[in-house]
C-alpha cells in the first residue's frame, strides 16, 4: 500500500469497481479502492437473485456472478483493494484519512477521488411507525444479509411494509427458505418496485399485496407479536374503521434508500436536495475539482447495470483529470421542469461537449413526479426551443427513465436547459 | 378470451394481452416490445418456467453459505420442491464459481450451479 495514488475510489460496490477498472484502462497509474466490508462487491454478494446484467453483459445473472466479473477484472488489471477499512475524512484538496484494525490510522493523497459509497436503507425511525419497540423490526436489506450471507433466519411469520424491489425479493426469498410471508402492504396507490418483481416474487407464491395501506402500530413487548394495518386515503391519511391486526413475529421495512454522503459533505461537495446526492455534470464531476461521484451515492438507480455505467463514466474522467486532459468548464444547468422530479446530471459542461469527438452520447437519468398512463414525451428545452425529444409508452415514478442524448443535439444550447414531461 | 401478463424477462416489464380462441390457442398478442415478450406469454400458457436462486450450506469455508442458481429456468411447479431439497445439502469448501451442485435437478435436465466461489481459509 502506497500513500499516494493517481485515483482513489471510496467503495468497492458496482459503481466503485467499474470506476476503478475504467480509470485504469484510461491510463491512470496507481488505482486504489478503499472498502469497509470484508469483501468487494458492495451489496451484490447478498443479492443472490438473478436479473442483473441485461444492459452490460446482455445476460441475466445473479448478483454475486455480476460482481465476480468486475472483481476478477479489477484483480487482472492490478487494482489495489484495501478491505475492512473505513474512510473517515476527505478534504477538498484530495487528502483521505482512513482506519482499520490492521494498520491503524491511514493517510492517502489522491490525484482524483471517486465517491462510490452507495446508499443505506430508510429505517423505522425515518418513517416514524408508532407503537411498541420490540425486537423483530428489520430493514429488508438487513434480513437479506442475515439470510443470504450469514445463514440466519430471523423470524417465522413476516409482514413487509413497502413494495420496493428489495421487499418483494425478500418476500420470495423468505418463502423459499420455509418462512411465511403473510402480506406486503404499500402506502402508495401503486407499486414502488418493478412490476416483474410483483409477478415473480409475490404472485407466483400467492403473497397478498395491499396498496394504499400502511402500518399504524407495532404490537409486542419483547418480540413483535402483531402489526395493525390501516387503509389510507388519497392524501395518505388513515381511514378510521379500516384497521386490521395481523399476528406475526417480524416486520420488514422496504421503504426506500438514502444516498450516503457524509464524506461528500466533508469534502465540500454540493448535494442536490432532490436526489440527496452530489450534483454532477455529464462526466460525473462534482463541484470540487478532481472529485467525481457515481452510483447510488448520486441518485437511487433501479438497475445495477446503470450504476456500473455511471462508474465507468466517472472512472474515465477521473483518469483524464489526473492526466491533465480535462477542459475548463462552461456549465449550463439541467433543470427538472413540469412533471419531472429529479434529473442527473444536474449540469452539462458545454466546453466538454464541443471537444468530444469519439464519445457523442451522454446518459441523462430522470424520475417523473406522478404516473403517466399513456404515451409521454420527454423534452429538453432551451427556452421555448426543443433541443431533444424522446417518447415513452408510459412513465411511472418507480421507474427511472434513461435518455441517451447525442451531444450534437445540445451543442447549440444558449443557456440553462429544462427537462419536461408531457402527454401532449 | 383475453389474458393479461406482465413479462418478467427484462426490467422493462411489458404488459402483454393475449387473445385466446375457444380451444385455448393464441390468436393475438399485443403490448410486447420484442419477440421475447411473445415467447414469454406462449410459455406462460403452456410451460411456465422460473429461475430459482437460493443458497446452500458450506462447511469449512470462509462463509457459511454458497449462492446457487438453476442454469436455465425450471418448470414453475418444481421451484418450491427444489428449494426445499437444497436446504438439506451441505457442500465442502472450496466451491468454485460455476461448479455444478446438483446435476439434472429433479429430472428437469437442468443443473444447479454456484453463482460465486466460497474459499477455504487461506484463500484456496
Amino acid at each position: 500500500m502506497n500513500t499516494t495514488y493517481d485515483v482513489v475510489v471510496v467503495g468497492a460496490g458496482p459503481a466503485g469497481l467499474a470506476a476503478a477498472i475504467e480509470a485504469k484502462k484510461t491510463g491512470a497509474g496507481d488505482v486504489l479502492i478503499i472498502e469497509r466490508n470484508d469483501e468487494p462487491g458492495g451489496i451484490l454478494p447478498q443479492c443472490i437473485h438473478n436479473g442483473f446484467g441485461s444492459v452490460i453483459f446482455k445476460k441475466d445473472l445473479p448478483g454475486p456472478a455480476y460482481a465476480y466479473n468486475f472483481i476478477e477484472e479489477a484483480k487482472t488489471l492490478g487494482i489495489e483493494i484495501v478491505l475492512d477499512t473505513m474512510v473517515l475524512n476527505i478534504t477538498p484538496d484530495k487528502k483521505i484519512t482512513a482506519a482499520n484494525s490492521r494498520d491503524g490510522f491511514l493517510e492517502f493523497e489522491a490525484g482524483a477521488i471517486i465517491l462510490a459509497m452507495g446508499c443505506r436503507e430508510r429505517t423505522r425511525a425515518n418513517i416514524r411507525v408508532p407503537g411498541d419497540r420490540p425486537a423483530g423490526v428489520f430493514t429488508a436489506g438487513t434480513v437479506q444479509r442475515l439470510v443470504n450471507i450469514e445463514g440466519l433466519m430471523p423470524g417465522k411469520n413476516f409482514v413487509i411494509l413497502g413494495s420496493g424491489d428489495i421487499g418483494m425479493i425478500m418476500a420470495r426469498r423468505l418463502t423459499l427458505e420455509g418462512a411465511n410471508v403473510l402480506k406486503v402492504v404499500e402506502l402508495m396507490p401503486c407499486l414502488t418496485g418493478l412490476r416483474r418483481n410483483y409477478v415473480q416474487c409475490l404472485q407466483d407464491f400467492n403473497i397478498p399485496l395491499s396498496l394504499s395501506t400502511t402500518i399504524k402500530r407495532i404490537i409486542g413487548k419483547k418480540r413483535v407479536e402483531a402489526v395493525e394495518t390501516v387503509k389510507v386515503d388519497e392524501s395518505l391519511n388513515p381511514i378510521s374503521g379500516t384497521q386490521e391486526t395481523i399476528a406475526c413475529d417480524s416486520l420488514l421495512l422496504s421503504v426506500g434508500l438514502i444516498p450516503e454522503n457524509e464524506l461528500s459533505k466533508k469534502a465540500g461537495v454540493i448535494l442536490d436536495p432532490l436526489t440527496g446526492g452530489p450534483a454532477v455534470d455529464e462526466n460525473m464531476a462534482t463541484n470540487i475539482n478532481g472529485i467525481y461521484a457515481a452510483g447510488n451515492v448520486v441518485t437511487i438507480y433501479d438497475l445495477v447495470d446503470y450504476v456500473s455505467k455511471a462508474g465507468m463514466i466517472a472512472g474515465t474522467n477521473a483518469a483524464l483529470y489526473t492526466m491533465g486532459k480535462s477542459s475548463s468548464p462552461k456549465y449550463y444547468r439541467l433543470i427538472p421542469g413540469d412533471g419531472v422530479r429529479s434529473v442527473v446530471p444536474q449540469r452539462i459542461n458545454t466546453s466538454n461537449i464541443a471537444l468530444k469527438s469519439s464519445s457523442t452520447e451522454i446518459l441523462i437519468e430522470l424520475r417523473v413526479l406522478h404516473e403517466f398512463d399513456s404515451k409521454v414525451f420527454i423534452d429538453i428545452m432551451d427556452g421555448d426551443k426543443v433541443l431533444y425529444s424522446h417518447m415513452e409508452k408510459y412513465a411511472r415514478p418507480a421507474e427511472m427513465i434513461t435518455l441517451r442524448v447525442d451531444t450534437s443535439k445540445l451543442a447549440g444550447a444558449t443557456g440553462d436547459l429544462t427537462v419536461v414531461v408531457s402527454s401532449k | 378470451m383475453e389474458r393479461k401478463f406482465v413479462c418478467i424477462r427484462c426490467p422493462q416489464g411489458c404488459e402483454i394481452t393475449t387473445t385466446l380462441n375457444g380451444n385455448g390457442a393464441i390468436t393475438e398478442i399485443t403490448g410486447n416490445s420484442c419477440r421475447i415478450g411473445a415467447d414469454f406469454v406462449k410459455a406462460e400458457l403452456t410451460d411456465a418456467r422460473r429461475t430459482l436462486t437460493t443458497t446452500v450450506r458450506v462447511s469449512g469455508g470462509t462463509r457459511p453459505l454458497c449462492p446457487v442458481w438453476t442454469e436455465k429456468p425450471v418448470p414453475k411447479d418444481k421451484v418450491l420442491d427444489l428449494a426445499a431439497q437444497l436446504r438439506t445439502i451441505t457442500l465442502n469448501a472450496p466451491v468454485s464459481a460455476g461448479q455444478i451442485i446438483i446435476k439434472n435437478a429433479a429430472g428437469t435436465g437442468i443443473n444447479i450451479v454456484a453463482s460465486a466461489p466460497v474459499m477455504a481459509p487461506g484463500g484456496k
